[in-house]
């Protein structure tokens, strides 16, 4: 009996012990360092810029004289606002303070992946379409679907780039340094003094980017974008480290150059990417007219392919004109022995029970919720640009490097997608079971190969060192959606091979940009 | 006999394939113990399927997935240790299949549950037996199985450590009612992706597991030869998020949980007492969980150890 109640007692004080574990998992952002490059690209109002045809194309007004009786007054704002920081700003400033270009990244996926989801269909077997103009109700404006996102990526990168390049001219061009330089008694809190000119300050000229940029391509977040604006803009005049004409120079350049890189999203055909069923129809019966099986949707209910126009989303690397050079090579006929070989091994290499096949297909399946593909590559040049401690400029350069070359990775691929219209390996054998969603749109290519080719290419291009890593996990991505059941090994190879192709025109563009 | 209720247990792997650890909770639910060196055993089959789920509060179907079911073989020991003590282990074989769409389904032997339950204390009353009775137990996974392959998973990879309270009464007409309350802590688990979106974005490869709690309740006619009882229970995950419209599921989505049932069993005395019961279970209310009908059918049989 007294055995019992010792056994009882053991076990309550185990279950207490368990219980008192700290089971909080946190992860929501990167702990980082504080940014200090060891480089600070002072040339980089030189580097070549993407939307901009010069750095200087949107005007930057002279800013007040250091010694100015105006510039003092605000140098004396910053100081009081050093001293009177808030726990909420001092939480703030050390948030930021790794560096702008890193954190609007992070935040761009957390963006990605909470509107990465499919609209729900309506009780008559019709879908709801997401409308820009009314974000707020559902379907939320967007669906941030792999190609949505891709273009994301993009546009975000390259307006903090244009923005950063012009904004590194002007700081050349007027050299104000930052108030800490000024007045040697300012400490600023958790900022790493720099030499570099303030005026106007980088992170506001990348938060005036992201305003205008992620408002347009998430409308339905703009409070949250406006309230990461006001942090990562002002986050250094409270920090003492920058005055408030730095700040608010910046806003308004990153802002200006934004629109004209929105400008360009605008009429990129993104509007008209969606298609029809009208549109999809007739891509169906061209490849039939041909005595090809075409693929269609096995969603239920049927639901039109994902943009099926996205294939003439116009590009940043490649002239939309020489669209069949870079269009992978014609896939085997349907009908054929070697697509019914292709088809077999699929069968073969989708084996649920096989747990390593399954982490892999798990670890990259990067599908509904997740912040895509494109996505996964961003994580890893976020890791890389950190670990190298590369300044905002080069950092927005990378971002901009690849995500350009992954957006016209989707390009390409989505145009063979469409141009091809091969069934999924479920359409013709439905006993192929899959380990992962199956997508809804043709098989040939892949977009997680094409994606990860084309950054893989990119990121051993920047960070050579690391090479032949990033092409083994592309390789593994690839490979993860025939293990996955829902591609051939032609569709994952030559994704790759498309992929490597988009991301070399982004290696020869890093070469000639006055970066390297 | 204590595997009757071994029954409303594996149902409970229904649904979305998840709460085993309320399986593991239930098996030691009965409100009666074996002998000294008496052991019974009981090879079990459950079958649960929905077609109905619910998305965060939103009851909807999916033709992607179609109907969903879950199947499982289990076996279980219980062995009294003494007259007050008694010991439960088992263990599922469990398998999974949609009947719509691609998604593969998944197979494979879950999780180990191990119990004790003490009979605290028992007394006349009420024209009957009274009992209060403590369980304490733990579950762990004995395979690798994919937690992140919802709602097609066979469990969800955390350990368990339960502890529960029960009264439970036998009146001398052979009436009875039991009821129970269960506390169960979770540990959290690792998945084979590096980030995943609950109501953030969570850049690890660990899920926080919140814990769960439930009530259960049974009552009915029970005498050695035969029994039928009605069963209800509810199910809560304490904490944990919704899944967002037209999302995929998630190990530590906020399921709930709540089902009725009948169970009966007879015990065969030209078969050596062998008994065999059964058990229907239906959900009525839930949370992130599949709306789900569940039975069992159910063999288990005494073993006498003792010398005389």
């Amino acid at each position: 009996m007294k055995k019992h109640i010792l056994s009882l007692l053991a076990f309550s004080v185990l279950f207490f012990i368990f219980s008192a574990c700290d089971k909080e998992v946190t992860g929501e952002y990167a702990e980082l360092q504080p940014l200090s490059p060891a480089n600070q690209d002072l040339n980089a109002g030189a580097w070549k810029t993407v939307v901009l045809a010069t750095p200087d194309e949107v005007a930057v007004p002279a800013p007040s004289d250091v010694n100015s009786a105006e510039y003092q007054a605000e140098v004396a704002a910053s100081k009081q606002a050093l001293a009177g920081l808030t726990d909420e700003q001092k939480e703030i400033i050390r948030y930021w303070s790794a560096g702008s270009v890193l954190r609007w990244n992070e935040i761009m996926r957390y963006l990605v992946a909470k509107h990465n989801l499919a609209p729900a269909p309506n009780a008559d077997g019709t879908y709801p379409v997401p409308d820009a103009s009314n974000p707020f109700s559902y379907p939320e404006f967007p669906f941030a679907n792999p190609p949505y996102s891709a273009r994301a990526y993009a546009y975000a990168s390259v307006a903090q780039f244009d923005a950063l390049v012009a904004g590194w001219h002007f700081k050349s061009l007027y050299n104000r340094p930052a108030p800490y330089n000024v007045d040697a008694t300012i400490e600023p809190y958790h900022v790493v003094k720099t030499s570099l000119p303030t005026y106007p300050l980088e992170d506001a000229v990348v938060a005036g980017a992201a305003f205008t940029m992620l408002r347009a391509l998430f409308p339905a977040d703009t409070a949250f974008i406006n309230e990461k604006v006001n942090e990562a803009a002002w986050y250094k005049q409270w920090a003492g480290a920058a005055v408030a004409s730095d700040v608010t120079a910046g806003l308004n350049l990153g802002k200006s150059v934004a629109a004209k890189v929105l400008n360009r999203a605008k009429s990129d055909g993104m509007k008209n990417a969606i298609g029809s069923k009208a549109i999809q129809d007739s891509l169906q019966q061209r490849v039939e007219a041909l005595g090809e099986t075409s693929w269609k949707s096995l969603e239920s209910p049927n639901r039109l392919g994902m943009l099926v126009q996205f294939g003439k989303v116009k590009p940043w690397l490649f002239d939309p004109a020489n669209i069949e050079a870079v269009r992978p090579a014609a896939p085997p006929s349907t009908q054929s022995d070697a697509f019914k070989a292709q088809l077999e091994e699929v069968k073969r290499e989708a084996d649920p029970s096989d747990r390593e096949k399954m982490r892999i297909v798990h670890f990259w399946a990067d599908g509904t919720g997740t912040y895509t593909p494109p996505g996964h590559w961003n994580v890893f040049a976020f890791e890389e640009i950190y670990n190298a401690g590369q300044s905002e400029v080069r950092a927005a350069r990378n971002f901009a490097l690849l995500n350009m070359a992954m957006m016209d990775a989707a390009i390409a691929c989505w145009e063979a997608k469409y141009h091809y219209m091969v069934p999924r390996p479920s359409q013709m054998d439905p006993s192929i079971k899959t380990l992962t969603g199956l997508p809804n749109f043709p098989a040939y290519t892949s977009g997680h190969s094409t994606f990860s080719a084309a950054g893989a290419t990119v990121l051993g291009h920047l960070f050579p060192s690391k090479a032949a890593t990033f092409n083994a996990w592309a390789e593994e991505a690839s490979l993860s959606r025939l293990y996955g059941g829902i591609h051939y090994r032609m569709d994952c190879e030559a994704g790759l091979l498309c992929g490597q192709v988009i991301g070399g025109f982004a290696v020869d563009r890093a070469r000639t940009d006055g970066a390297e | 006999m204590n595997f009757r209720t071994t029954l409303s247990l594996l149902l409970l792997l229904g649904g979305f394939g998840l709460f085993p650890v309320f399986s593991g909770a239930q098996s030691l639910t009965d409100g009666i113990f074996m002998n000294k060196k008496f052991l019974c055993a009981g090879v079990f089959y459950g079958h649960d399927a929905w077609d109905e789920y619910w998305e965060g509060t939103l009851l909807r179907t999916n033709g992607n997935i179609g109907t969903v079911t879950t199947q499982n073989v289990l076996l279980g020991l219980n062995y009294g240790i003494t007259d007050r003590l008694n010991a439960v282990v088992m263990a599922p074989y469990v398998w999974t299949e949609a009947s719509a769409g691609t998604l593969a389904g998944q197979s494979g032997i879950q999780d180990l549950t191990l119990g004790l339950k003490y009979n605290v204390v028992a007394f006349n009353g009420l024209g009957g037996r009274m009992s209060v009775q403590a369980v304490a137990g733990g579950s762990l996974p004995l395979t690798d199985y994919v937690a992140d392959h919802l709602p097609l998973s066979i469990g969800l990879q955390s350990k368990t450590l339960f502890g529960r309270g029960i009264l439970h009464y036998a009146a001398e007409n052979n009436l009875t009612f039991l009821l129970s309350g269960t506390y169960t802590l979770r540990s959290n688990i690792e998945i084979d992706r590096e980030s995943y979106y609950t109501t953030e974005q969570i850049y690890s490869n660990e899920v926080e597991m919140p814990d769960a709690a439930q009530l259960y309740f049974r009552g009915g006619y029970y005498s050695f030869r035969w029994g039928a009882e009605l069963t209800a229970s509810h199910n809560m995950t304490l904490g944990g998020f919704d899944i967002r419209r037209q999302d995929m599921p998630f190990p530590s989505n906020n399921m709930d949980l709540t089902r009725v049932g009948v169970e009966a069993f007879y015990r065969f005395s030209f078969l050596g007492d062998l008994q065999l019961l059964g058990q229907v279970n239906q959900t009525v209310a839930g949370r992130n969980m599949g709306k789900s009908l569940g039975w069992t059918l159910g063999l288990t049989k005494f073993i006498n150890f003792n010398k005389d």
